[in-house]
């Protein structure tokens, strides 16, 4: 095992006001009746109490950051031509989130494989997840939301993680579970927590033991695809969705975006946004076609590309990490667990159907 | 700024236009050449693969490169007006600075169509990645079959390409035959929708391929007239045009179930797209 280390809780604010001269530490606040992950500010604490409302994702995905910058010149030539000058802008930020849950953790590993993909790499990300040390907060108490323990988690999944906190009493117990964890952690002015691990250890197992039990959701790739042309299954589903949004911005693993220029005057800037797949804009084409005409296209692509498409091309590991944000903040109750659990015992209308 | 600029996906490299023909009243093509020489001469890429063009401060969209490799002068790009950046490119002229990210994306199986006869089907706009592969056949003839081509557009004057038509028409080592929706008085080819032409020159299905692009529409009745002639899904080649964003299988925008267009494509066997979800 790697580096252990403690601090009294109360110590807290103080140590991440230290980290914070040195990096970003991004953690939980409140901030009227939401939690999300923001700078940390000594003047206004954190809020560690249960799941943060939005996931950490921004951390390695901001919802907005601009790639490049261009400029429009004109050169000396007679008559002049229009030069372009373009610059990237790669981040180079050091970051610390505080107080992801083990969920938000391992929604990093589901943007690893995507971001991070051997050859293709996408050189925003990786510097940001270079530079990033993720300290996840082991979970105490899962919520009626929570589902971890069905995709492949739970409150004790390190996977995802740099450092692992467990509360212990009065204290956190700070382990290194990488390299960078284990670096990060050495060069913390903190006692040494060799003698606790043990019983931090021995928390988490509590916990994960007491979690309650559940149906695993990991063999839906197979039936959701079985479930591609049955557009009755699908139009069902997706009845009472609004389009909304809410559930792929607060979702951990949803990565999908959209780039744009931003011109000023003969400058600007390219930049890249977090979009939303269930927009009937998201993949409308110039000539007005559309081939995800309808809800229901849109949203056998939502479930399909969390519970079969990703799994399918990354070795079976779904794409939802069962924090249960789009369930709690869905204004029309729209449960995924249920959808997926539908879809594992679909019959097939036994006439042959066409959606053309 | 990075030190390998080069690793950015992202990061178009900044081109020249060089020429610009105007080939219907709504399609533009743009002859283009990267700025660094380097950049240019080490340019590889097979025919069927796209480019994302950049108009900086509009944004980007992609197209298939339809000059063939084995023509590297220029990277030619047709475009034609539909939307924001498409209106846009359509106002740059000779000398006006691009970006371009390619090449991007998979290509037809030249290698697997060797010694087979080769039947291309475009229409309209869906002529342009048909090019690349026909011009990259006509410079490897001995290569491949008989090779015949039915393209049509809706009216005569929409017919991209038409400088190089009489050459198509009169070559022995080839069929060409054209077909417009709306004929004109002087129009002296086929007057009717491609896939009902395509029923009546009946290429023979024995050790062929069809290759085919177009608007959706069209590809979905080609597809029903080359199944009535037999052709099986396997022999079915399209090429598909997706809204798309980052160009490497990331942003979600292109995706049919697994199979990103932009990265996978956008070149597909029917057979492979009869796997996935219906949403050409």
């Amino acid at each position: 095992m790697g580096a252990a280390r403690y601090m009294e809780k109360d110590a807290l604010p103080a140590w991440l006001e230290a980290v914070g001269k040195s990096r970003l530490v991004l953690a939980p606040r409140l901030q009227g009746k939401s939690t999300a992950f923001l700078p940390f500010d000594p003047s206004k604490g954190v809020s560690l109490k249960g799941l943060a409302t939005a996931s950490p994702k921004h951390a390695l995905i901001p919802r907005h950051e601009t790639l490049m910058e261009y400029q429009y010149t004109k050169t000396d030539q007679i008559p002049p031509r229009t030069g372009l000058e373009v610059r990237e802008l790669i981040p180079d930020q050091p970051v610390l989130v505080f107080g992801a849950r083990p969920c938000d953790a391992r929604g990093f590993t589901v943007l690893d494989r995507v971001y991070d993909a051997g050859a293709k790499r996408d050189i925003y990300y990786c510097a940001r997840r270079d530079k990033t040390v993720v300290a996840t907060l082991a979970c105490t108490e899962p919520a009626d939301t929570c589902f971890c323990t069905r995709v492949g988690g739970g409150p004790d999944d390190a996977t995802g993680s740099d450092i692992m906190v467990t509360e212990l009493d009065q204290r956190y117990i700070l382990e290194a579970v990488t390299p960078r964890g284990e670096a990060f952690l050495l060069e913390q002015q903190l006692p040494d927590a060799s003698e606790f691990a043990a019983k931090a250890q021995a928390c988490r197992d509590a916990v994960r033991a007491a979690m309650p039990e559940g149906e695993s959701l990991l063999d839906a790739p197979d039936k959701v695809e079985a479930l591609f042309n049955e557009m009755p299954f699908w139009d069902e589903i997706a009845a009472k969705c609004l389009s909304c949004g809410a559930c792929s911005y607060l979702c951990p693993t949803c990565y999908c975006f959209n780039i744009t220029d931003e011109p000023k005057g003969n400058k600007g800037v390219r930049v890249r946004s977090w979009d939303n797949c269930m927009s009937f804009q998201f993949t409308l084409e110039g000539s007005g076609h559309n081939p995800r005409a309808t809800k229901s296209h849109r949203m056998r692509n939502r479930v399909g590309h969390k519970f079969c498409y990703y799994p399918t091309l990354h070795g079976g590991a779904l794409s939802c990490v069962g924090c249960g944000r789009c369930i709690a903040h869905c204004p029309v109750s729209m449960d995924i667990r249920s959808i997926v659990s539908k879809a594992l015992v679909y019959e097939k209308a036994p006439k042959e159907h066409t959606n053309v | 700024m990075s030190e390998n600029p080069g690793t950015n996906l992202y990061l178009p490299f900044m081109a020249t236009i060089q020429e610009v023909v105007q080939e219907t009243p709504n399609i533009k093509t743009f002859r283009v050449t990267l700025n660094d020489p380097e950049q240019m001469r080490n340019f590889r890429f097979a025919p069927g693969q796209v480019g994302q063009l950049s108009v900086f401060g509009v944004g980007e969209s992609t197209f298939v490169i339809n000059s063939p490799p084995t023509r590297m002068g220029y990277l030619q790009f047709s475009v034609m007006r539909v939307g924001e950046l498409t209106t846009r490119l359509h106002k740059l002229r000779k000398g006006d600075q691009i970006g371009v990210r390619a090449p991007l994306g998979n290509s037809f199986p030249i290698e697997a169509m060797k010694g087979k006869n080769i039947v291309f089907v475009g229409g309209g706009i869906g002529m342009a990645p048909l090019r690349t592969l026909l011009l990259y056949m006509l410079d490897n003839r001995a290569d491949y079959g008989d090779i015949s081509l039915l393209y049509g557009a809706r009216s005569p004057s929409d017919m991209a390409f038409s400088y190089e038509l009489p050459d198509w028409l009169s070559r022995k080592d080839m069929t060409t035959v054209l077909t417009v929706d709306n004929g004109t008085p002087d129009w002296a080819h086929k007057v009717g929708l491609i896939p009902n032409v395509l029923k009546e020159m009946a290429p023979p299905a024995k050790d062929s391929f069809a290759v085919t692009c177009g608007p959706p529409i069209m590809i979905k009745f080609t597809i029903q007239a080359l199944h009535a002639l037999g052709f099986q899904d396997e022999q079915i080649i399209t090429t598909l045009e997706k809204r798309m964003k980052c160009g490497v299988g990331i942003c979600g925008r292109c995706n049919i179930g697994t199979q990103y267009v932009c990265q996978d494509g956008p070149v597909f066997t029917y057979a492979q797209l009869r796997e996935l979800p219906n949403e050409m």
